[in-house]
């Protein structure tokens, strides 16, 4: 009765694994975003999708070129890139010139993760170096707010969307101010339903407070992101802009408005907690959230443009290596 | 302990992988018939393999010492089986690696009566006594790791246990074995305990059963005398559980220092099988020379809870079993999370083998591996609050000293972290390579 043996692996245990994967809980950020950019595309019109188009072809496009030339075609199929164009043009304002959106994602992925050695080994938030180039290249249509579609049709693109490149010295934009701009500029403050809704200019991605804390509470119970992160930027802005409302509640905005206002919640909730620019451990997560809020405040309040969520979050993606180093978690009965 | 303690009653950390229990928590335990072969290794547990006290062709009975301890952390071997010795000589085990193994075969006219009659007067024995004779027996750690319990027992001077706590967490997904055994023989248990107990002058024991295992609780609860200082201590159902500092920090809310033992937090943790097993020597004379298997998994034909003769090979285990299907690949002596995969079914079952799990392709295939994206995944689920990931880049980049000052050495290598992972990082396949470097070296010093 001799029964053929079975060739047996070696494989070592542990043999069980949790059913989630990277290129999963990048697709939940993408399923998360998706009702800020249904949105956005209510708001803005097929302008808005033009941009959030170009931004993710550029990013897709380079990641592609380089697993091409560096023979990681696979490196496609972890959806990061499709992720990092997206979160780059959500930032964006909905009447850029779709070659600038296109560019963005060209630097967000070739300058901001490919040349640091590709998905994981990133200083700095891909999409928002991206954002930092575009701003510092083009500040003027980086800063301009194309009103809401109103009662235009949803196909209507404005003519700055389609301008050439490098070809027009100065692209005419329709603008007005941002909710933060009024702040800034004139003191005057946005109602709190609007900012909530999306009842507000702003880029795409930040005009409906509501849909971008749904998305966020969606990745928390899919436990793809790390709650102490928005949580403490938020708890940080509230406490640091609450002490300058004490002061001067005419100059300085209110704590709500702080939140709901401009990019910090897309920032808070989406950038700052790209788990490869924050920091691995709970302490520095925490030190990690109190800064961008602080800086948060700090660039808004007395720096020379409206919003600063951006610069925070990459201020502090640069401490991320340090504040990992100075937090390392106790061992257990040491 | 503080109330707090009570109310929390948790390690910090961990993983939830599915139970998977369900396949053999109701089927009672069965005996395995004695088979013509058995392999007796002689480091069978942690410490100095033991010393061949009986010759080629001599007739052995069963439960007749074969073997005897190498040194202090060294323990006793006994014949599974009456039969005649066949060979003394270096065997393959589980690991590839060869180790001197006594071979035993089996006569298949005897009656298979152990070779002991009477039990044993605990009652009398002192300490130091009690200890020789937990040594004579045999008897090592049950629950896989199979460390001498009679050295467990030996504390140093100016220690006191004042809790023996029994472990029946079994936290490892599949396995039932000591959750049969609970429901099965609960008396002896609690007699075996009472023993241990009493021996070692605690004031207590403590049963601590995940609470996935409500009918050994149930069991174990109605079978306390009144007045009895025995506790059964329902446990949340987490991994690793069963980890005896996890245990303690659970029950008791307190950490074992690093590189310290239970002991030096007044406590002694057990594995219900070895309770059992002591049980089974003062009350009836039977050393260690069986023991309760799970033979389980996708890759398992009927899966069973048996008791086995120590040294019978897996192959025939898993013929009793009906064999393995056909898809299977892969075969686990242990658990899933922290077992150890065998290269051959010619390996025997061992006193620290607890489960024979059989894996398909399903479980087995490589996962496709993406870079790391520093989720902090695995340092939520390290129970000692490493942080795995870290020491995965310097193990790939062979940075075995930077792993040592960052205390790889606490790791007791329990897999949560490979099993969190999202990208499929081999995380703690890699610790254990360097902690092998870093052993390998300090054996031999250029």
């Amino acid at each position: 009765m001799k029964q053929k043996d079975p060739d047996l692996l070696l494989m070592h245990a542990p043999l069980l694994r949790q059913g989630m994967t990277t290129p999963g809980a990048m697709r939940d950020v993408i399923y998360a975003l998706t009702p800020v950019t249904l949105a956005a595309l209510w708001f803005f019109g097929l302008g808005a999708l033009l941009v959030l188009g170009a931004s993710i072809a550029g990013a897709v496009l380079t990641e592609w070129f380089f697993a091409l030339a560096q023979k990681r075609g696979e490196s496609l199929l972890d959806a990061s890139a499709i992720l990092t164009g997206l979160l780059l043009g959500l930032t964006l304002p909905p009447g850029l010139p779709i070659w600038m959106a296109f560019l963005g994602g060209v630097v967000a992925i070739g300058l901001g993760k490919v040349i640091w050695g590709g998905l994981g080994h990133n200083l700095f938030n891909p999409a928002l170096l991206g954002r930092a180039f575009l701003l510092a290249t083009f500040p003027i249509p980086m800063t301009t707010w194309t009103p809401l579609r109103g009662s235009e049709s949803f196909f209507h693109v404005s003519a700055s969307n389609l301008a050439l490149p490098f070809m027009q010295a100065k692209v005419d934009m329709v603008s007005s101010a941002s909710p933060l701009g009024l702040m800034k500029f004139e003191q005057e403050v946005t109602p709190l339903t609007n900012l909530m809704f999306g009842n507000t200019l702003g880029s795409l991605g930040e005009t409906s407070g509501v849909l971008l804390l749904l998305g966020g509470i969606y990745l928390w119970i899919r436990r793809d992101l790390d709650w102490r992160i928005p949580v403490s930027i938020m708890l940080a802005v509230v406490v640091f802009s609450g002490c300058l409302t004490l002061v001067d509640a005419v100059r300085f905005p209110s704590p709500l408005f702080s939140i709901f206002s401009g990019g910090l919640l897309l920032g808070a909730i989406y950038m700052a907690t790209d788990p490869v620019t924050s920091p691995l451990t709970p302490r520095g997560t925490w030190i990690f959230g109190i800064g961008i809020g602080a800086l948060v405040v700090l660039i808004r309040v007395f720096g020379g443009l409206p919003e600063g969520v951006m610069y925070a979050i990459l201020l502090m993606n640069a401490a991320t290596p340090l504040i990992d180093r100075y937090t390392q978690p106790r061992i257990f009965g040491r | 302990m503080n109330t707090l303690g009570l109310l929390r009653r948790n390690f910090d950390h961990g993983v939830h992988p599915a139970h998977l229990k369900k396949q053999t928590e109701d089927l009672a335990i069965q005996r395995v018939p004695f088979v013509s072969h058995y392999v007796m290794p002689l480091g069978q547990h942690i410490g100095v393999p033991c010393r061949p006290v009986v010759k080629v062709g001599e007739r052995v009975g069963r439960g007749q010492l074969i073997a005897e301890p190498g040194g202090f952390v060294s323990t006793a071997l006994h014949s599974p089986v009456t039969g005649t010795i066949s060979e003394i000589d270096d065997f393959r085990g589980a690991d590839g690696q060869f180790a001197p193994a006594i071979q035993i075969e089996a006569d298949p006219y005897a009656t298979q009566q152990p070779d002991s009659s009477a039990g044993i007067d605990w009652r009398s024995l002192s300490l130091e006594a009690f200890i020789g004779e937990v040594q004579k027996a045999g008897i090592v750690g049950m629950g896989g790791a199979a460390f001498p319990s009679h050295v467990k027992f030996s504390v140093p001077d100016g220690i006191k246990i004042r809790h023996l706590l029994i472990n029946g967490a079994e936290c490892e997904p599949y396995l039932t074995n000591d959750h049969r055994l609970m429901v099965e023989r609960p008396e002896d248990l609690l007699m075996g305990a009472e023993i241990v107990r009493q021996k070692l002058g605690a004031e207590e024991t403590i049963i601590g059963v995940e609470m996935n295992k409500p009918e050994a609780i149930e069991i174990l609860q109605r079978h306390i005398q009144p007045g009895q200082p025995v506790r059964v201590v329902p446990l949340k159902v987490k991994y690793p559980q069963g980890a005896e500092k996890m245990l303690i920090k659970t029950v008791f809310d307190r950490e074992v220092p690093a590189g310290q033992l239970p002991r030096d937090v007044e406590v002694s943790v057990n594995n219900v099988g070895t309770i059992v097993a002591i049980a089974d020597y003062f009350l009836r004379g039977l050393p260690s020379i069986e023991r309760i298997v799970t033979v389980s998994g996708p890759g398992a034909s009927y899966p069973a809870n048996l008791i086995v003769p120590l040294g019978t090979p897996v192959r025939e285990v898993l013929r009793f079993c009906g064999g393995l299907k056909d898809e299977t690949r892969e075969v686990i002596m242990g658990g899933p999370m922290m077992g150890r995969p065998t290269a051959s079914l010619d390996v025997p079952v061992l006193k620290g083998t607890s489960g024979i799990l059989a894996f398909t392709e399903a479980e087995t295939a490589r996962p496709k591996e993406y870079p790391c994206i520093r989720c902090a995944r695995c340092l939520e689920a390290c129970p000692y609050f490493l942080n795995p990931s870290r020491f995965a880049r310097l193990a790939r980049a062979r940075m075995f000293d930077e792993m040592e000052q960052y205390s790889v050495m606490d790791c007791v290598e329990c897999g949560c972290c490979t099993f969190a992972c999202p990208s499929h990082i081999p995380i703690v396949q890699l610790i254990r390579t360097g902690k092998d470097a870093l052993r390998n070296r300090k054996e031999k010093p250029e």
